[in-house]
């Protein structure tokens, strides 16, 4: 690790022009992907600025009906906020899912966007890896990337995107807002990512030196009754193998509304609108669930030892939107709804 | 921009003010084992995967491994050295000592820090990844094996004493209820 | 009789009731101290270099610009280390040529130390480290293990065990079988992963040498420093009080060697530790093993023929031969026999003992290949094996000590519930979870090797017992204090227990589930003779009496036997065949494993050794990376073993089994406990699912492209 600089920033504007001043400067929220890469040497910066005290830790109800989440909110305190809870609950099951209690309570919702691939090759700074250094191969085409993705990858990389959170964001139709030196932005999730292409080591749109500030989620009564649910190599602390944001509002046996994301799949959360277009307006059963599933998934380009990643998503597709329309609660009407499927034990 | 990579800092650890020059390098974990010798907070991974390294900040468990000591200026830190009550032992660890919920030791710390951080996000209606319904309009999930299970996850035991933590960390838990209840008790008679 | 006259009887009987650990308050409070966390004045901090390429020369090491960087302090390679002297046979044979660090310029495996740069701090030393440039020639390697490869030979034996055993003609058995079991089974890459790395500190004190280390026997790593740098047994002194893990990990590595190389060039104390991702080079690991196991019986299950071929890799370096096969040996009889242990050299790092070597990958293959034939007989599993218990050694002929095998299955089979068990496979659903249960069998030889230990009677009426002995988590250092007690005819808070010490004297290592029952013999054999002394009358002295034992001659004399543990492991899980999941929902073992000398510790590590096993049946793996000779995901995100959430109530117990040739009765138990425990877990997976998983781990993927199971009643 080289040595580096450190300021802590207390506004919004200071943060960034801080940043404007240092080409090799990063920000640091809750350090715990940040840190742990400028251990292995695959980060290297010069100046760290440390973004935890800026006033951006509030959740507070839009007037819209949605919710605006500031960008140094821990992971904990959004997956316990009474709101997200309430109105997303496949959020909080999602950001529930990821990493461990310890991590939750340091990592922010700003850095969870911007997490890095936990890629074996992107990670180890003594192999290829054309994310980690433009041009120089992905290996994992050939070697091993039984954890890699099926939807979205080119020739250059196949890594897949970590994040739970940003998965149920994604469902949910999240905006990313950002302050630059020029003045704020805004994105919609479903473009902040960038599609891989031969610039596996550009993840993101977001204009350079330019700070997240938040996130706001637009209403979304179907979101009410959603879920979460993910799939991994061990029971708790792994990251996924395949995870899906999914909520659904069925009338009189036809889909009204329906949000499908998934996670583990591709280099970003992949919002599956080809199968919420296929089952709107239709019925609900497995049979529907399955050929949507299979609609989404025509896309998908398996290597060798990813191929059952797509029998997974289907059948997790299948599976969770079983569960969601068997469930009596609708959106709107309160209750206790068992959410959970069942627990293994 | 010539940028410091270096500096004085003080922490305040266990309820004591520390004043030591960093490198900015420096993490949490090693400002604790290395320049203040308490080596109580172990170093597994040094890669916030196993959580051996588990502290308490700001009344919150995180892994100082992750955790740059110059960024922990400002903030309350409690170590394993701090949780006890002069020599009376936290009832975490003194479980953990009864029901032999260690083996080696090495990662017994930080399952320690973690645990009584557990059962204090449980206390103030935390869900987790088993809970049922996580809305909050749903019951407070009691605090079973299975939870418990979930939230110690965060924590690898390559021992394997998995299953006598859970024990000493649903005893813990039941232990401080109870004080809790008498204490809520006793405020009530006084309050009467 | 019941009258008791002295105060002495009170206290007899330590020995099988619980005790909390000697140094558990310490552990709770954080006060306990490893190796790595013993100030020195003047400490310097040694970060390693490894090889990026598998196989090659180092053509430079270019030092200069490193050697300017602030705090560095020395950077050392093979150019300008010092010599150390690899001509010698060990207690293990000749050194391991990974010890003799920095010799020459050859790479033969990724991950193969090339430097050490030495700071004033840490975080100096691994920048420098990091900015270290080595340029190599590489060379073309090989590092691809399969089944009967090129170069795959039969080791020659060894005094302790043939690599090869035959009875009988294999041929005509199996023609004579009705039924025939013939599967290959595979089990991956594994690491010990103990949660504490391997660190040491070595430093010159008045002409000593001084390393505190984390290790698994002092005396034996003392042993080899002082070879390796040609010193005098005498002016080496290991010490390692705590140690945070070590399954067969900490023997002598090349961070002490190069520790005390640093020490010597420096004259100043260096502590040398190894990072999470050096240890998947630098400490051992399992080899990956390919296992094919054919069984040949009558209908009603009786075993005719019985071949287990196993195979396993090793480095260039060394041989390393994982005795999967040797089990087959203890387990089952039949006419024919045939076992066989098989290596191929491959451009890797040399394997070594990890908890259960041999017993734990070859016990999964086995036992899973005596649950297929459970299968194909139509006969119980346990009853299977009831049918099959031998009455001598099957191959040597020789009679057991003991083999409470079948009091195992009995205990077992009635606390889970085995009575009553449906055979019939992937018809239990509860939800989206099928369940299953399964079971198998489990041994590991018992054994005691040579030791020395003093026990002195202080004037204060305590005793000090000096043993070097290593607590590495398994209680050892409580059970000792207690067997003392016994022994001396005292409670066990007048007992000082001091080990790890490599000044008290050779002791055997925590290993091989010979630590606890080695000690205990040498401490027991001095504190009868200080009995005896102290029956004599008379005060005692201020420096107190000591007395000292050697056991060599002792264990020298014991006849020969087939000496072992066994155990009855019993598994029940629940498998989404639609999602891969498997979870194991409860684990029992039961025991026949000598006598139990601390129940409360006895548990712990029995319960670990099963968790082990449950790891291995669904979490571990590394993987190797056939362009770059490296691992892939050389972290703990990457290499999974359990997590609390994966570990349901899991219990260990054991039926009444003493040793009557220990003065104790101890067997061991340090690796009993994972025999056994990965197959019950895929026998499980088999009853849930109708699959048989013949590859660990038992991964979703794998579950899921297995689908359903041909045995699956459609519905």
């Amino acid at each position: 690790m080289r040595e580096f600089g450190y300021q802590r920033a207390f506004d919004v504007p200071g943060a960034v022009a801080l940043l404007g001043a240092e080409p090799e400067a990063r920000y640091l929220g809750g350090g715990t992907n940040l840190v742990d890469l400028m251990k292995t040497g695959v980060e290297r910066p010069a100046l760290l600025i440390d973004v935890r005290e800026l006033p951006l830790d509030r959740i507070e109800a839009t007037d819209a009906g949605g919710l605006r989440i500031g960008a140094t909110v821990t992971n904990s305190d959004l997956a316990a906020h009474p709101e997200v809870r309430r109105r997303y609950p496949a959020l909080a099951q999602a950001v529930l899912a990821g990493a461990s209690g310890q991590l939750r309570n340091m990592a922010t919702v700003g850095g969870n966007l911007l997490q890095r691939t936990r890629c074996g090759y992107f990670t180890d700074v003594a192999k290829p890896c054309n994310k980690r250094v433009p041009g120089s191969g992905c290996p994992a085409i050939e070697g091993e990337h039984r954890n890699h993705a099926i939807l979205g990858a080119s020739a250059h990389c196949v890594a897949v995107h970590p994040s739970d959170m940003a998965v149920a964001l994604a469902a949910f139709d999240a905006v990313v807002t950002y302050e630059t030196a020029d003045g704020p932005g805004e994105l919609p999730l479903a473009e902040f990512y960038r599609p891989v292409g031969d610039t596996p080591h550009l993840e993101t749109v977001l204009p350079a030196g330019a700070l997240i500030t938040g996130i706001v989620l637009p209403p979304a009564p179907v979101a009410a009754v959603s879920r979460y649910r993910k799939v991994r190599e061990r029971a708790s602390y792994a990251f996924a193998i395949g995870s899906i944001a999914a909520a659904l509002d069925v009338r009189d046996g036809v889909v009204q509304e329906v949000r499908l994301a998934f996670g583990a799949v591709a280099s970003r959360p992949w919002r599956a609108r080809e199968a919420e277009r296929l089952l709107t307006g239709g019925p609900v059963g497995a049979e529907a669930f399955a050929a949507a599933a299979d609609a989404e998934l025509a896309a998908a380009r398996a290597l060798p030892d990813n191929g059952y990643k797509v029998t997974l998503m289907r059948n997790l597709v299948v599976a969770v939107l079983s569960e969601l329309s068997e469930l009596p609660g609708a959106p709107g009407e309160s209750g206790t709804t068992d959410l959970s499927g069942e627990a293994a034990r | 921009m010539a940028l410091s990579t270096a500096g004085a800092i003080t922490l305040n650890i266990n309820g004591e003010k520390h004043t030591l020059p960093v490198d900015h390098r420096t993490t949490l974990l090693d400002a604790l084992r290395e320049r203040l010798g308490l080596t109580g907070t172990k170093k597994g991974c040094d890669q916030g995967q196993c959580g051996a390294c588990t502290v308490l900040i700001d009344g919150r468990r995180a892994v100082s491994c992750l955790q740059l000591a110059v960024a922990a200026e400002g903030r309350e830190i409690t170590t394993i050295e701090g949780v006890a009550d002069g020599e009376r032992l936290h009832p975490v660890q003194q479980a953990f000592l009864d029901l032999d919920g260690y083996q080696c030791g090495y990662c017994t710390p930080g399952q320690i820090c973690s645990a009584i951080a557990v059962i204090e996000e449980h206390a103030a209606g935390w869900p987790s990844a088993v809970t049922a319904d996580v809305r909050p309009e749903a019951e407070a999930p009691p605090l079973t094996a299975d939870e418990i299970r979930e939230r110690m996850s965060g924590n690898l035991c390559r021992c394997g004493a998995y299953v006598a933590i859970v024990q000493a960390v649903a005893r813990a838990a039941a232990d401080t209820e109870r004080a809790v209840g008498a204490g809520r008790a006793a405020g009530a008679e006084e309050a009467a | 009789m019941t009258t008791t006259t002295t105060g002495r009887l009170a206290v007899v009987g330590a020995v099988g009731t619980a005790h909390t650990r000697v140094e558990g308050r310490d552990k709770v409070t954080g006060a306990a101290r490893y190796a790595g966390e013993i100030p020195f004045a003047e400490l310097a901090h040694g970060w390693l270099v490894l090889s990026t390429i598998a196989r090659g020369r180092i053509r430079s090491v270019e030092t200069a610009p490193v050697l300017e960087m602030p705090g560095v302090l020395t950077v050392l390679h093979h150019g300008n280390a010092p010599r150390v002297d690899g001509d010698y046979t060990g207690p293990m044979g000749p050194p391991d040529p990974a010890l003799l660090v920095f010799q020459h310029d050859r790479v033969p495996y990724a991950g193969w130390p090339v430097a050490l740069v030495v700071a004033e701090t840490s975080e100096q030393a691994r920048e420098a480290a990091e900015a270290l440039v080595v340029q190599y020639d590489e060379e073309p390697h090989d590092v691809a293990f399969s089944a009967g490869r090129p170069g795959t030979y039969t080791p020659a034996d060894t005094p302790r065990a043939a690599a090869e055993q035959r009875k009988g003609d294999p041929v005509a058995g199996f023609a004579a079988s009705a039924v025939v079991v013939d599967a290959e089974y595979t089990t991956p890459e594994e690491h010990h992963n103990p949660l504490e790395p391997h660190a040491a500190a070595a430093q010159w004190d008045d002409g000593r040498l001084d390393v505190v280390d984390s290790n698994q026997g002092s005396a034996f790593v003392a042993q080899e420093l002082a070879k390796l740098f040609s010193l005098d047994p005498g002016a080496v002194r290991v010490r390692s009080e705590n140690v945070g893990g070590a399954f067969g990990s900490k023997g002598t590595r090349p961070h002490q060697v190069l520790a005390v190389m640093a020490a010597t060039v420096l004259h100043r104390p260096v502590r040398v530790v190894l990072t999470r991702r050096q240890m998947f080079s630098l400490v051992g690991y399992r080899s990956p093993t390919v296992q094919r196991v054919r069984l040949g019986a009558d209908p009603d299950g009786r075993l005719r023929a019985l071949d287990h071929e196993a195979q396993n890799l090793t480095s260039t370096q060394r041989e390393f031969i994982e005795r999967s096969a040797d089990p087959a040996r203890v387990m089952y009889d039949a006419d024919a026999h045939h076992t066989v242990n098989r290596v191929v050299p491959l451009d890797v790092p040399t394997p070594t003992w990890m908890r259960a070597p041999g017993e734990a990958p070859g016990s999964f293959a086995l036992e899973c290949a005596l649950d297929e034939l459970a299968e194909k007989c139509g006969v119980d599993p346990i009853a299977l094996r009831v049918r099959n218990e031998p009455a001598a050694g099957p191959v040597s002929g020789l009679p057991f000590s003991s083999r409470n095998l079948l009091a195992c299955y009995e205990e077992g089979a009635r606390r889970f519930g085995w009575a009553g068990r449906d055979p019939r496979p992937g018809i239990r659903r509860e939800g989206r979870w099928l369940l299953g249960t399964g079971m198998a069998a489990a041994s590991f030889p018992s054994g005691a090797a040579p030791s020395t230990a003093s026990v002195t009677a202080e004037p204060d009426g305590t005793f000090t017992v000096r043993i070097t002995a290593a607590d590495i988590g398994t209680g050892a250092r409580t059970a000792l204090t207690l067997i003392a007690a016994d022994e001396l005819e005292v409670a066990p808070d007048r007992i000082s227990m001091r080990i790890a010490d490599s000044d008290f004297g050779p002791a055997m290592i925590a290993g091989g589930s010979m630590g606890t029952r080695s000690w205990a013999w040498a401490v027991t054999a001095a504190a009868r003779d200080l009995r005896g002394q102290l029956a004599l009358g008379g005060s005692i002295p201020p420096h107190g009496i000591t007395a000292r034992s050697d056991t060599a001659e002792l264990i020298g004399a014991l006849p020969a036997r087939e000496r072992h543990a066994f155990g009855a492991q019993f598994a029940e899980v629940a498998v989404d065949v639609t999602s891969g999941e498997v979870r194991v929902r409860r684990m029992l073992g039961i025991f026949a494993a000598g006598r139990i000398v601390n129940p409360l510790t006895a548990r712990s590590q029995l319960v670990g050794g099963m968790i082990w096993g449950l790891s291995m049946a669904l979490h571990e793996e590394a993987v190797r990376d056939e362009v770059s000779g490296g691992l892939v995901g050389a972290d703990l995100a990457s290499y999974h073993f359990a997590a609390n959430a994966d570990v349901p109530v899991v219990e260990a117990d054991w039926v009444d089994d003493p040793d009557d040739e220990d003065p104790v009765g101890i067997k061991g138990i340090g690796e009993i406990g994972i025999v056994g425990a990965a197959a019950a877990v895929a026998n499980a997976v088999w009853h849930a699912t109708g699959t048989r998983h013949r590859h660990l781990p038992i991964r979703p993927d794998r579950v899921l492209l297995a689908g359903p199971g041909s045995h699956r009643q459609s519905s």
